[in-house]
């Protein structure tokens, strides 16, 4: 019976911004940044983080249908929380059940890889689900600004419905401090690149890739695809270069269209290497960061059975041009707006109350009445179409098509992101519900325009460092219009 | 069944406070400002009103919980004071409160007011509404006009009006609003604004510009309520009278089912119905000399013409920019300036309506008075269209 990947998922924030515009922004400070003002990076939009990124990409991952999982890791070096496992906010976001396992892990960006390098090792009988997501701030005019991108990619593993076999894997740690960041400091402190290159990359790839070579009896020159452990073109040309593996079998980093997703990025480039593999074709999945992990994976047969994920190619087309570079620097918080009094209002979430309704806010699940029928969010204890005082049959919304029915671009109401745009959102199922919409830029927003719901921070506590969580609708495109 | 409150209560003395943005007096002064005008209007002692409702929307920028800063403010020796607060039609409310307990026998002479100093806030607008601990978790946080702003949308949607017909007649709205409030010295705003002005404003919540939203003010107004037996004791003539009050709130239909088309306030339909009939009102675009309605933000007042049944249903943007509703058209709408010039501070502004009414039918509106009314109407909407509160009441001359 064999084990290894049984479905992939994607997300990437929409908003791209050019390096030409974040060059010309630090042009008066740094103006060899223009060098590298070439392709656009993603950025997240102020209510993203981590976990709503995972979302996504879960959900990427779980239209591509399969069993849901019995466990989940959430891998991220940015997970908001430090103490509050983040991994259960994903699981709520998704609908899984409360006897889902789930699992934090951090502390390089070597974390996702490794940790379906465990499960690949323990191969446990139910079907598992690790998710890679990271959201790394850079200070302006760093070369981290220019490479970091954001965004989350996921992986199920089991062994039922496989897609790639899992044929080994090889790791080896050590303690090369390529980059650093600690908790009290939202920054990368970075080693030399070149160090980092000759002393990092060059020998500990090839060292870790030799031994799974050997260990698996699978000879490099069986190697269909590498995905590589970054963005970064140079890295991916040494990695073809020191591996002696023909430069076109290494994935695009993606550099040039949305940049390095961190933790993220070797699962995101694993997802590309099973988008283009044809059954039989061995990928190799790296990823590095004190140490390094190695994975084989073979495509079997079902890799060319039509799903109905988004994928890789779909999220990095997924996007709009936001030229803005201070709207990507307000997002990041790494400029301080004066958004005026009506920001100063206290955002104290009632643990009692989220807690109290969370079967029904972090699934987005309203209840529909077995009385007349009518599907309705929130619920109360009486429904508001028959008044029944009845047990709602839980109805989740996350994937119900909709269709906005008024909306508004409110231009007075503090938003970290003007104008607040929200109105009341038509299910086809016959639910109704008032919604903020997001990410409207460049796309049609009118009565009938079809929305889909993504999982995003609702507000910000900034006086009590927390966030709650919930849906928002994104407009689709505008033809979809009635 | 239930006989009504049609000509059981009499209103006996008004008052009204200067509306504006009064940074030289506080809640305490504004109150008795009204109060008053009130009693001079009413000509009895304090020691006669036997129990007060007291109105107060935004309390947090006030004067805090209770009804004991109203006592203490009109010091009031020691008679029942009750506090409400229902959105905006907290000032219907407090008139609803004393005329109810002097028509049920309980009380001669009530005390209705309502005050309200939002220019406390430090800011302009309404001060955003949190929802409550539940709400809070999913409801998103538009502001006032962009809560109405969807009224726009939907309407537009429904009656295929173009953007720039419906900007054009909700333009007019405020255009005609503004040329009635040159005339009131209570008034907030008291100038002429041109359409161009109004139609080129920036925008706060699409479509509704600048002057689409009535103003943010202070203001108090009261009113005093006895039987029409003991107004005619107290020598008033032309004696005037309360011939409905309605109310209606929101099931949350609108907001969680496909039930509301977004082109109406339902609230506003089912109050006026219930106040028609109490009032024996079977046509009101005949009967109806003057109206007062919630001109919160120009959308509303469109829209409130074709919920009062004054305009058919889709035809309002015409009837308005016909001038249907100017101060020289069939029914005056807003013509002591509306919420549009009063600003709207939200405890008082159901009073302030009652008080243009309440002068108008007794002819002493100086150069507003319109020729010979009878019968008027005013209309609060509070909450949003999707999930509030409508509240009517109907003034005329004891016949």
């Amino acid at each position: 019976m064999s084990y290894g990947i049984t479905g992939f998922g994607a997300y990437i924030p929409r908003r791209r911004l050019s390096r030409k515009a974040i060059a010309a922004a630090h042009a008066w400070a740094m103006p060899g940044l223009a060098a590298q003002g070439k392709g656009e990076r993603a950025f997240a939009s102020w209510d993203e983080d981590a976990i709503t990124m995972a979302v996504e990409a879960a959900r990427d991952c779980q239209s591509g249908a399969g069993a849901a999982p019995h466990s989940i890791v959430l891998a991220s070096t940015t997970l908001p929380f430090v103490d509050r496992a983040n991994a259960v906010v994903v699981a709520g976001a998704l609908g899984l059940p409360r006897s889902t396992i789930c699992q934090d892990h951090t502390g390089s960006l070597r974390t996702g890889l490794s940790a379906v390098a465990s499960a690949c090792g323990a191969q446990p009988a139910a079907p598992s689900m690790i998710i890679a997501s990271d959201l790394r701030r850079a200070k302006m005019g760093s070369a981290q600004e220019m490479a970091f991108g954001a965004g989350a990619a996921a992986v199920t593993l089991g062994n039922s419905g496989v897609i790639a076999t899992f044929l080994g894997a090889a790791s080896i740690s050590v303690d090369l401090v390529d980059h650093y960041r600690t908790t009290s400091n939202g920054f990368d402190y970075t080693g030399e690149e070149r160090w980092v290159r000759e002393q990092g990359y060059a020998k500990l790839v090839p060292e870790t890739v030799h031994a799974l070579a050997a260990k698996t009896g699978i000879d490099l020159t069986q190697v269909r695809f590498v995905a590589p452990p970054s963005a970064n073109p140079s890295i991916c040309a040494l990695i073809a270069s020191c591996l002696k593996i023909a430069p076109d079998c290494v994935i695009d980093g993606l550099a040039a269209r949305v940049g390095d997703l961190g933790a993220a990025h070797p699962l995101l480039m694993l997802g590309s290497a099973l988008e283009r593999a044809q059954p039989g074709d061995v990928i190799l999945s790296l990823a590095f960061g004190q140490g390094c992990d190695a994975l084989f994976f073979r495509a079997t047969d079902a890799i060319t059975q039509p799903t109905g994920r988004r994928g890789v190619a779909g999220a990095v087309e997924d996007r709009f041009a936001d030229e803005a570079y201070q709207r990507y620097a307000a997002f990041s918080g790494l400029a301080a707006y004066d958004w005026g009094p009506r920001a100063e209002a206290d955002a104290k979430t009632p643990l009692t109350e989220q807690y109290r309704s969370d079967h029904q806010i972090t699934p987005f699940i309203g209840g529909c009445c077995p009385a007349c029928g009518q599907v309705q969010f929130p619920q109360f204890p009486l429904c508001v179409k028959c008044q029944a005082q009845v047990t709602f049959e839980p109805v989740r919304l996350v994937d119900a098509p909709a269709r906005i029915a008024t909306y508004t671009a409110d231009w007075l109401q503090y938003s970290p992101s003007p104008p607040f745009y929200f109105g009341l959102v038509q299910f086809d199922n016959g639910a109704r519900v008032l919604m903020e919409f997001v990410d409207v830029d460049g796309r049609a927003l009118d009565v009938g325009s079809a929305v889909r719901m993504v999982f995003r921070i609702k507000e910000r506590d900034e006086m009590r460092d927390f966030a709650r969580y919930f849906w928002k609708a994104v407009p689709l495109d505008g033809k979809e219009t009635r | 069944m239930a006989s009504g409150i049609r000509d059981k209560v009499a209103i006996i003395g008004m008052g009204c406070s200067r509306f504006g943005e009064r940074w030289d007096v506080g809640t305490e002064a504004l109150a008795v400002e009204a109060f008053t005008e009130a009693m001079a209007d009413a000509g009895i002692e304090k020691h006669q009103i036997e129990a007060a409702w007291y109105g107060a929307g935004v309390e947090k920028v006030n004067v805090q919980n209770s009804a004991i800063p109203l006592s203490t403010a009109l010091r009031l020796s020691g008679i029942p004071v009750t506090k409400l607060e229902n959105m905006c039609a907290t000032g219907t409310e407090a008139l609803r409160g004393a005329a109810y307990a002097v028509a049920s026998g309980a009380v001669d002479i009530a005390l209705a007011i309502g005050v309200e100093k939002l220019k406390d806030t430090g800011y302009g607008g309404l001060p955003g509404g949190r929802k409550g601990t539940f709400n809070d978790l999913w409801m998103p946080y538009g502001s006032a006009p962009a809560g109405f702003a969807q009224l726009a949308a939907g309407y537009r949607a429904k009656y295929r009006t173009s953007r720039e017909d419906l900007k054009r007649a909700i333009a007019h709205v405020s255009w005609k609003s503004h040329q009635n409030g040159v005339k009131n010295p209570k008034a907030h705003l008291r100038k002429a604004v041109g359409m161009e002005t109004i139609l080129n404003a920036p925008l706060i919540a699409e479509p509704l510009g600048l002057f689409d939203c009535c103003g943010v003010s202070d203001g108090a107004a009261c009113a005093i309520v006895t039987t029409p037996e003991i107004a005619r004791a107290l020598g008033k003539k032309d004696v005037v009278t309360i011939k409905a009050l309605a109310l209606s709130i929101s099931s949350g239909a609108e907001l969680s089912t496909n039930e509301w088309d977004a082109a109406r306030v339902i609230n506003t339909r089912i109050a006026a119905k219930t106040a028609y009939a109490e009032a024996g009102i079977e046509s009101p675009r005949q009967q109806l000399s003057m109206i007062e309605v919630h001109d919160c933000f120009s959308i509303t007042e469109l829209v409130t013409m074709e919920d009062l049944g004054l305009s058919q249903d889709g035809e309002a943007v015409g009837d308005i920019l016909d001038g249907k509703y100017d101060s020289t058209g069939a029914i005056p709408c807003q013509i002591d300036g509306g919420l549009k010039c009063f600003g709207h501070p939200v405890g008082a502004s159901g009073l302030r309506m009652v008080y243009e009414i309440y002068l108008q039918l007794q002819g002493r509106a100086g150069q507003r008075q319109l020729p010979s009314p009878s019968l008027g109407l005013t209309h609060n909407l509070g909450g949003v269209p999707y999930n509030g509160i409508a509240a009517i009441s109907v003034i005329g001359l004891l016949n």
